[in-house]
């Protein structure tokens, strides 16, 4: 049954979290591992909805450390207060 | 109220050659602006003692998005506490870099207002860039931007804020509409701006004529460079002109012509046409006698990127000729097939050029569903040893394996 995109959110936020501290997820990363973990019920369309709600609704952030990557927020080491 | 500027004597031997300089500009706005007049004193410092002083933010940036600002932190924000914080916003310029200048002026009231009052018109990406301001400041700059219609550019690995030239609103030249073209890849991929989903960056620069003003070519993972593919337009009246007023044509036009597909006689040019290479030079050099084919459209071609990771690499043709009119639904969709691909198979960091490099371009035209053709070989063969696939017969593969035992 095809997934929606809050299934689907709630699939990578709990990826990015379970990855936090050990690895950075890049935005194709999460799409592979929904891809391989729901088959047909998810396209790349709906991951990157998906993507969307989570960065948008703040849950997640992208980063910047020579590629791209969603992490949760945080405060980075190299901040300024 | 004017500061009071700190002592920068190296910093002021920039000032005396007979550029330009920076240091002056900085030095204006420090008058003004505490952000500035940090700034000078930090750079007088790592100029004496030969060390940068910078570093990176990853994560500062406007809700939602994920490219267009680069963050910046001083490491000694107790020493230089006006740019503890001195991170810089990309803005999408506008196509061809047209302002009215009452646009210019509300960007830089908002940044005198958000920031340091410093800006950099343009970056290397083309984007207009602000540079310095704080954490807090940059929502509110993104939301004062808004009002008057600009928008973030891109960073990080997403499709970076696309340029043109200035095409048929200054150039005669021009054989399709670059600023149209440009804007309407801009507004068609905001998505893919804004929110990085790519192994690494990628560019669109749009030129439009081989002239190559943007130097796209070298400039941009996908140039999209106008060309025609009729006959080069002869007016043969003006060709006789420039030779009546001294104009060597052989040496300055014939013998400078790549193909050598022309001939001059002392009284008539002669162009043979099928090797024609669109390079410009005759139409360069005799601009009233000569003028591009009227059947235009562009060259699409794929790969470039300056030395980062690896090497340079130069754009190499992908589609020879393509018409140019919206909505491009054919290479849009074209480039939703390399993006695709190069998505799923791409390393971190890896650009397209280096990934077709990687696959092998036969693999890469194959998964994207593009035709071969002769126009796509960057250089001659240089290896003997070219398996193609259309010359085998079945019953070869036996004759290759028995080959094998010698």
């Amino acid at each position: 049954m095809a997934k929606t995109v809050e299934e689907i959110a709630e699939a990578m936020f709990k990826m990015v979290k379970d990855a936090t501290g050990m690895k950075k997820l890049k935005p194709t990363d999460l799409i592979k591992a929904m891809k391989e973990l729901y088959g047909d019920d998810v396209d790349k369309k709906l991951c990157k909805e998906a993507i969307k709600q989570l960065v948008n609704s703040g849950t997640c952030v992208y980063t910047y450390f020579g590629g791209s990557f969603i992490e949760l927020p945080h405060r980075e080491g190299a901040a300024n207060d | 109220m004017a500061n009071t500027l700190p002592k920068t004597p190296m910093l002021d031997e920039l000032e005396t050659g007979e550029w330009p300089s920076f240091v002056k500009e900085i030095k204006m706005a420090a008058k003004e602006n505490p952000m500035s007049s940090d700034l000078l004193a930090l750079l007088e410092r790592s100029y004496k003692e030969k060390i940068g002083h910078w570093k990176h933010g990853g994560i500062v940036g406007v809700m939602g998005y994920g490219g267009g600002v680069i963050g910046r932190y001083n490491d000694l924000p107790e020493e230089y506490p006006n740019i503890s914080h001195f991170h810089t916003m990309r803005i999408n310029q506008p196509s061809g870099w047209f302002y009215t200048t009452d646009a210019l002026r509300k960007i830089c009231d908002i940044w005198e207002k958000r920031g340091s009052g410093l800006t950099n018109m343009h970056g290397s990406t083309g984007d207009i860039i602000l540079l310095g301001t704080s954490t807090d400041q940059l929502e509110p700059t993104f939301s004062d931007l808004a009002k008057i219609d600009f928008d973030i550019g891109g960073s990080g690995s997403d499709v970076r804020t696309p340029s043109c030239c200035c095409g048929m609103a200054r150039c005669e030249w021009a054989c399709y509409d670059t600023m149209q073209c440009c804007y309407d890849f801009t507004m068609a991929y905001q998505d893919e701006l804004h929110r990085p989903a790519f192994p690494y960056k990628f560019k669109f620069k749009f030129s439009g004529c081989p002239n190559d003003c943007v130097a796209s070519i070298a400039r941009s993972d996908m140039s999209i460079i106008g060309t025609w593919r009729d006959e080069i337009q002869m007016d043969k009246d003006a060709i006789a002109e420039y030779a009546a007023n001294g104009m060597d044509i052989k040496s300055d036009v014939v013998d400078n012509c790549p193909a050598k597909c022309m001939e001059w006689d002392g009284k008539e040019l002669l162009i043979d046409n099928q090797y024609c290479r669109r390079c410009m030079h005759c139409i360069n050099v005799m601009p009233k006698a000569l003028r591009p084919g009227k059947d235009r459209g562009a060259t699409i071609l794929l790969g470039a990127k300056a030395p980062i990771v690896e090497g340079a690499l130069l754009s190499s043709v992908l589609i020879p000729f393509i018409k140019m009119e919206p909505p491009y639904k054919e290479i849009m969709d074209m480039v939703e097939r390399i993006w695709d691909l190069w998505c799923e198979e791409g390393k971190a960091r890896e650009r397209v050029g280096e990934f077709i490099q990687r696959v092998g371009l036969g693999n890469f035209l194959e998964a994207i569903e593009v035709e071969p053709v002769a126009e796509m070989v960057a250089f001659p063969r240089e290896n003997p040893y070219v398996f193609y696939e259309e010359y085998f017969e079945e019953g070869d593969d036996d004759e290759e394996e028995g080959g094998d035992d010698e």
